[in-house]
């Protein structure tokens, strides 16, 4: 996709899902969900367990088609791209963090986030040379040589958010990001993916049950069989 | 929390003004909530009757903080009997917001209403000290840490709630 295609207008959302549904099997996992994102906004999507949290988060990322509704980036309809063209817009605008598995085994720390440049087709002393610089700012620059299966899984983390942010996302989807950490390690990741977030101006899919991990978001949407609400309090 | 037992264990690291003394508590434990003088002047009086504390030296001129106190042998005991005594842990039976969903059930008001309202709210603070933790020293994290600690209880429970409401909302009408 080209980027004369999206609308940069600041008065359109950055994301934007309307009356999201999608079924797996005879209960909708969706329901009418919907959600509205802006640059360098950090949302926490939270609720019970099945509540369709994950579907929603790949709906919006474009992952899962829904059965109906749309989901707008830059004002431009997921669903009425080409699959070719959805996993360039992926590759290029958006950013994945998962609870775990997410590293490729067989590579390095290094290779692994120097990857998505790879993809893109950065030559190699470049994209290496970059994600040297985001290792060292999720300070685990001392496990570059490392396999996936040589780190602890708070390093583990530390370099798939460096992978998540190495190109430069507009938007990164996060999805349980700290939920196999310990609290001290989760709030660390927690704090370097804000951080960075806010300095690149990239918007934060937080899906999370973990209080003190959504309490690193700027608002909060709640999922709850299906449906999304947002809390509006009285300042 | 006691605040003569706190100036009185300040009070062990070495002799001090009232001033100081009040200076201290703040810095360390005052946060929101400095004391006032009053409050130091009068604590320090009762502890200075119980004999818990001694003048040990008055400066020329006139007003309370001319005069330096410091911790007895008395005070010194009090002040590890209280360290080496446990809090009472808090039971938490006493729960308002349990009350507000049981009337809403009852008068038929939306209960889950209450529930959001009630997280939307407990997050927002907890935003906020997760901020003043980001920025702040070791200290400001730990009492954060704290503070963030309890409420994610609260909303632990507020989640457990709201998975149970049609559940409660069965017995209570039976
Ligand atoms: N690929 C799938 N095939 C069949 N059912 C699915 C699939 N993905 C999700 N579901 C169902 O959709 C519902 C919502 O699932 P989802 O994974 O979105 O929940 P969640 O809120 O992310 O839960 P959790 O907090 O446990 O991760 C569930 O009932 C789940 O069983
Ligand atoms: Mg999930």
């Amino acid at each position: 996709m080209n980027a004369g295609a999206l609308i940069t207008d600041e008065s359109v959302a950055l994301l934007e899902a309307i009356d999201l549904r999608k079924s797996f099997g005879p209960t909708p996992a969706l329901d009418g969900a919907g959600l509205r994102m802006h640059a360098g906004e950090v949302v926490a999507v939270m609720g019970p367990s099945g509540s369709g949290k994950s579907t929603l988060l790949h709906c919006l990322a474009g992952i899962l088609q829904p059965d109906s509704g749309q989901v707008l980036y830059r004002g431009a309809e997921l669903s009425a791209m080409s699959d070719g063209v959805r996993s360039e817009l992926r590759r290029t605008e958006f950013g994945f963090v998962f609870q775990f598995g997410q590293l490729v085994p067989e590579l390095t720390s290094l290779e692994n986030v120097a990857l998505p440049l790879r993809l893109g087709g950065m030559r190699r002393k470049e994209a290496e040379s970059r994600a040297t610089e985001w290792l060292e700012r999720l300070e685990v620059a001392d496990v570059a040589a490392k396999r996936p299966g040589e780190t602890s899984g708070g390093q583990g983390q530390r370099v798939a958010v460096a992978r998540a942010l190495v190109t430069g996302p507009k938007v990164v989807f996060a999805d349980e990001p700290t939920g196999a950490l310990d609290s001290l390690n989760g709030e660390r990741v927690m704090q370097l993916l804000v951080a960075a977030a806010k300095d690149t101006n990239a918007a934060v899919v937080l899906v999370t049950h973990e209080p003190r991990v959504a309490a690193y978001s700027d608002r909060e949407v709640v999922v709850r069989d299906g449906k999304s609400r947002e809390v509006e309090l009285a300042r | 929390m006691s605040i003569g037992l706190t100036l009185l264990g300040l009070l062990e690291t070495g002799p001090r003004h009232g001033y100081d003394l009040k200076r201290a508590y703040d810095e360390r434990f005052g946060h929101d909530r400095p004391l006032h003088y009053g409050q130091v002047y009068s604590t320090l009086s009762r502890l200075l009757r119980d004999g818990l504390v001694e003048v040990e030296g008055v400066e020329a001129g006139g007003g309370p903080d001319r005069k330096r106190y410091a911790i007895t042998g008395a005070g010194v005991t009090d002040v590890h009997e209280w360290l080496a005594t446990p809090e009472k842990p808090e039971p938490y039976l006493q729960n308002t917001l349990y009350t507000k969903v049981v009337l809403a059930l009852l008068s038929g008001r939306a209960a889950a209403e209450v529930l959001d309202v009630q997280r939307s709210a407990h997050l927002r603070l907890m935003r906020e000290l997760t901020r003043r933790k980001s920025g702040g020293d070791l200290a400001d994290q730990l009492i954060c840490d704290h503070a963030l600690f309890h409420l994610e209880a609260d909303l632990r429970w507020l989640e457990l709630t709201t998975a149970r409401l049609n559940q409660l909302a069965k017995e209570i009408r039976s």
